[in-house]
């Protein structure tokens, strides 16, 4: 391939820009939105499942006599039935034949909480009466649940047939790693650990089955994402053919990457569907959501060492991680794909050694959640420039300001290969120290502590790659999984016979994010309509096109992307209509406001209505090649991703459009109770050209607080023995908003030159950057206590012990 | 445990202004009577044990886990939920302002700050900031990070004492 032209931005734009209010708005207010819990069919049943109490047992015997006789009930499936009915689940992972992934456990339980029999009943009431009434006997086997035990030889094993527990090993060198660390006047080295959290959405997941055995047709509604262009994966799990399967995306209730691909609970309510022929809805409750949502996010041990200078340059690192996965692997190790796009954050390093070992243990297994590995990247990146700042007695502002990129060296291959296509680190760092006030800060900081008060001021200067190319799950072995793919992204935008515009989405429904706001915007910027106007609606994946859906932030760009074209084919289509009936030369005619006209005569008009109804009822009228109607489809595969090279020194082009941002945390840190309050918190994003920027606001905000909970109070917890210990929202604490502090909210918009309008995506936002400012501020608030924030969540338990133990 | 469900008793209460009468079990949770039962399906389950607040509605003028009270004891009572705040397809000044601040994403547990909001803004007039954040804490929103839902409640406050006041 080659690169992108570089485009040109207007700057002069109507909607796009605009903080107008939300589309998806008004039915959620109303109390109609529609959730999947809100969808019941006639005759629908509804399922429970019987979960694992053990995190590593097999299955002797199941008996389910008692739960098939309760009244009610219409299906009691143990794992073994399922076996018969489905085909294990899709898995992206390595060697996915020797860690079977299915619905229903079969033979053996590997994580507390794994479903073992799944129930269908008249009601969810009924269906968890009988799932009380299952009698399983279980053989209790090892717990694995150290992660750097279980990857020791000799230790007892998650898959048999796999024969260890490292489902992947590799290490990677990208440029003169060694050369780098010679020449380096410090090695700074730490040990780090990311814990397990995870996105946790207030809805959880569900879907409803409805399986006619008529057509053949296996009808899913769900609030997962739909997925149509990886759609025939789930078919054939469910043993349907891939044109029989018909995914209708329902809004979710919220996701954060944990309803991306969920493909467990589909499976589980078709199953059911077609053995009861009745619909059947599945939906998890809270706990079924925290123990076997297939979600959890990263859990990593690194050893790290940075190559610096005396004068803070920053010249190498090397990064070891060992990750642990839990009982499956289902999208690989993509995760660290994502943070070797951006591994060397906005500094100018020139070489990176990175080894993962993803290893199997029996927790439940990783998904996606906001950041999808490479947050955590950033969190220990910047732990070790504040170590190296720490060391070198260097401001931690001067040391990032030292290092950084400079706008004028885009774009930017970074040692991995990938590209950072723009970006103004210190523009957005002053605005940051502006809008924090930082120098009044630091003043403050000296005035408390003389008061013995322990503040501290944390920096975070990191990336936020966008747009993912479908390399990074592949490019972990020798052999190239397949040709280079974008993933494309499609709408169809219809202009109907009086000029209103629909615009058809092809994905999944939305996600918290705000798809419907973005399309008619951009709708809104090409035709010069009001956004409000716009109807956007989605279509199931059986009359789609090829799409993906969110996820690395992805969305917005590449529905622009879409929305350009499609746009550009109507407007063809109606300018040569307008040029007929103006009885004009068609290059004569320009888009002003809303409609053709020829130019220098703004009397010869023609409004988009006026195009549209000639083209909708009066095709005899117009040249023989136009057909009726005044829609256009296109699929949009943004052009910018490349090959990794044969030896992986090189992983090619595969994040191409870097986002940034500086957070500053003030915190006061109570060291008796380890309580940390904030005091203040600024923020300063770049995500190129923002659409709405009252809606990126929201992602920066939430995406904060989700990071202040990464910070410092959520956890997946599994004691020595394997049991799960937060089950529920008791014991697994999101913040609330007195855990959230006000924020304060910059924006610099570098515009991307690759991208429709120059838009980046800016999704994930705050929970890229938060860890890395709060522990920051947390470190400088108890420097003279020795604690050094190594370990995610700092919890006011674990604060208190740092203090103890000295650091 | 199944025995005994099939015993019903009658309750009677005012949904939205409306009179309800009907025979339940005693296990009805007031949350799955309204979705299930009245199909008022804007009140949301999101951990059934009284954690996220999702399910808030008011009872007698307060708010209550409608997951954790049962319909037995919902008898004799005024409940609010969310769809009866808007009148005629007009929203609510609460729902307007959250609107209009963007007080919400993903939407899911906005019925229940809705109707949290409303308790709070009528128990405090002129309610600060400070107040509806602290009053907020009550429910959880994974999406928000409650900023604009506190500017939201603090917006409603003054637009509907302006509307008491005109």
């Amino acid at each position: 391939m080659t690169i992108p032209d570089v485009r040109e931005h207007t700057t002069e734009k109507n909607w796009i820009g605009k903080s107008i209010p939300r589309l998806e708005d008004r039915r959620f207010l109303l109390g109609k939105g529609g959730y999947i819990d809100d969808l019941v069919l006639p005759n629908m049943l509804e399922v429970a499942l019987v979960r694992s109490i053990y995190p590593h047992a097999r299955i002797v015997s199941i008996d389910t006599s008692e739960a098939e006789a309760l009244p009610g009930v219409a299906a009691v499936v143990t794992g073994a039935q399922a076996a018969e009915m489905t085909d294990p689940l899709p898995d992206f992972g390595p060697d996915p034949e020797n860690h079977p992934w299915r619905c229903l456990a079969v033979d053996k339980v590997r994580y507390n909480g794994e479903g073992v029999v799944a129930i269908a009943a008249e009601s969810r009431a009924i269906a968890e009466d009988a799932a009380e009434l299952v009698v399983i006997e279980y053989e209790p086997l090892e717990p694995i649940v150290d992660p750097m035990a279980a990857k020791e030889d000799g230790s007892p094993l998650v898959h048999e047939t796999l024969g260890t527990n490292i489902a992947f090993h590799r290490e990677f060198t990208f440029g003169e790693v060694d050369a780098d660390f010679e020449g380096a006047d410090r090695i700074i080295s730490d040990t780090l650990h990311w814990g397990r959290s995870g996105g946790q959405p207030i809805e959880t997941v569900g879907a409803v089955a409805d399986y006619d055995d008529a057509s053949g047709m296996m009808s899913i509604h769900a609030n997962s994402l739909s997925f149509t262009s990886y759609l025939f994966m789930l078919a054939g799990t469910l043993r349907v053919p891939s044109n029989k399967l018909d995914m209708h995306p329902v809004s979710a209730g919220g996701s954060f990457g944990s309803k991306l691909w969920e493909v467990k609970t589909p499976t589980i309510a078709g199953m059911l569907s077609r053995l009861c022929g009745r619909p059947v809805k599945f939906l998890q409750d809270r706990m079924e959501n925290i123990s076997n949502g297939d979600h959890h996010g990263s859990d990593r041990r690194y050893e790290v060492d940075l190559a610096v200078m005396n004068d803070g340059t920053l010249r190498s690192i090397k990064i070891t991680t060992v990750e642990d996965y839990g009982a499956y692997i289902q999208f690989g190790v993509g995760h660290h794909g994502n943070a070797l796009a951006q591994v060397t954050g906005p500094y100018k390093m020139s070489s990176v050694y990175y080894d993962v070992t993803a290893v199997l243990t029996n927790k439940c297994q990783q998904g996606a959640y906001r950041g999808f590995g490479s947050e955590v990247g950033n969190w220990v990146l910047e732990r070790m420039v504040d170590l190296a700042a720490a060391e070198l007695e260097m401001d931690p502002a001067e040391i990032r300001r030292r290092n950084f990129l400079e706008p004028d060296q885009f774009p930017y291959f970074i040692p991995t290969g990938n590209v950072y296509d723009s970006g103004d680190y210190g523009g957005v760092l002053d605005k940051a120290l502006e809008l924090a006030d930082y120098a009044g800060w630091r003043q403050r900081q000296t005035e408390a502590r003389a008061e013995g008060r322990n503040v501290g001021i944390g920096i975070c200067t990191c990336q936020e790659r966008s747009v993912f190319s479908a390399t990074e799950f592949w490019f972990w072995f020798d052999e190239p999984g397949a040709p280079v793919s974008s993933m494309p992204e499609s709408v169809t935008l219809d202009v109907d016979a009086l000029g209103n515009i629909t615009a058809t989405l092809y994905s999944c429904a939305m996600w918290g994010n705000s798809p419907e706001t973005m399309v008619a915007q951009l709708v809104g910027e090409e035709f010069d309509v009001d956004p409000q106007t716009v109807n956007v609606v989605y279509a199931s994946s059986n009359q789609g096109l090829p799409a993906t859906g969110p996820g690395g932030s992805r969305f917005t760009v590449m529905v622009a992307g879409a929305v350009e074209v499609a746009s550009a084919k109507i407007k063809k289509k109606g300018a040569a209509i307008a040029a007929h009936l103006l009885e004009a030369n068609v290059e004569d005619l320009t888009w002003v406001n809303g409609g053709f006209e020829v130019a220098g005569t703004p009397t010869a008009r023609m409004e988009l209505a006026d195009i549209a109804i000639q083209a909708h009822l009066f095709k005899h009228g117009l040249p023989e090649e136009i057909e009726s109607g005044l829609e256009a489809s296109h699929v949009y595969d943004h052009p910018y991703t490349t090959m990794p090279n044969d030896d992986r020194t090189d992983l090619g082009v595969f994040y191409p459009f870097m986002g940034h941002a500086c957070h500053i945390a003030v915190v006061e840190v109570d060291p008796d109770t380890g309580k940390v309050d904030f005091l203040d918190y600024a923020a300063v994003h770049d995500c190129g050209t923002m659409v709405n920027p009252r809606s990126l606001c929201g992602h920066i905000v939430g995406g904060t607080a989700q990071g202040i909970g990464t910070s410092l109070l959520e956890e997946f917890v599994y004691d020595d023995d394997g049991v799960l210990q937060t089950p529920s929202f008791a014991e697994y604490v999101i913040p609330t908003s007195m855990d959230v502090p006000e924020l304060k909210i910059g924006h610099q918009e570098t515009p991307s030159p690759y991208t429709p309008h120059g838009i980046k995506g800016g999704g994930e936002a705050g929970r890229m950057m938060a860890p890395a400012a709060i522990s920051a501020a947390i470190d400088d608030a108890l420097r003279d206590h020795g604690v050094r924030v190594r370990r995610l969540p700092a919890t006011p338990e674990r604060i208190v012990d740092w203090i103890d133990g000295g650091g | 445990m199944n025995q005994g469900q099939t015993e019903r008793h009658s309750v009677s209460l005012t949904v939205n202004d409306r009179a309800v009468e009907a025979e339940v079990e005693p296990r009805l949770s007031l949350a799955d009577f309204l979705r299930r039962h009245l199909d008022l399906v804007g009140t949301h389950l999101g951990c059934e044990q009284g954690a996220c607040g999702a399910c808030t509605v008011l009872v007698d003028g307060q708010s209550v886990r409608a997951c954790l009270m049962l319909t037995v004891q919902a008898d004799g009572t005024t409940v609010e939920t969310v769809e009866g705040l808007a009148t005629n397809g007009e929203l609510h000044p609460v729902q307007e302002a959250f609107r209009t601040k963007q007080g919400l994403q993903c939407g899911f547990c906005t019925p229940g700050m809705l109707m949290r909001s409303l308790e709070l803004i009528r128990d405090n007039r002129g309610i600060t900031a400070e107040q509806a954040r602290e009053g907020l804490a009550s429910n959880m929103c994974r999406c928000t990070g409650y900023q604009y839902i506190v500017e939201a409640v603090v917006e409603a406050a003054s637009n509907m004492d302006t509307e008491v006041n005109q």
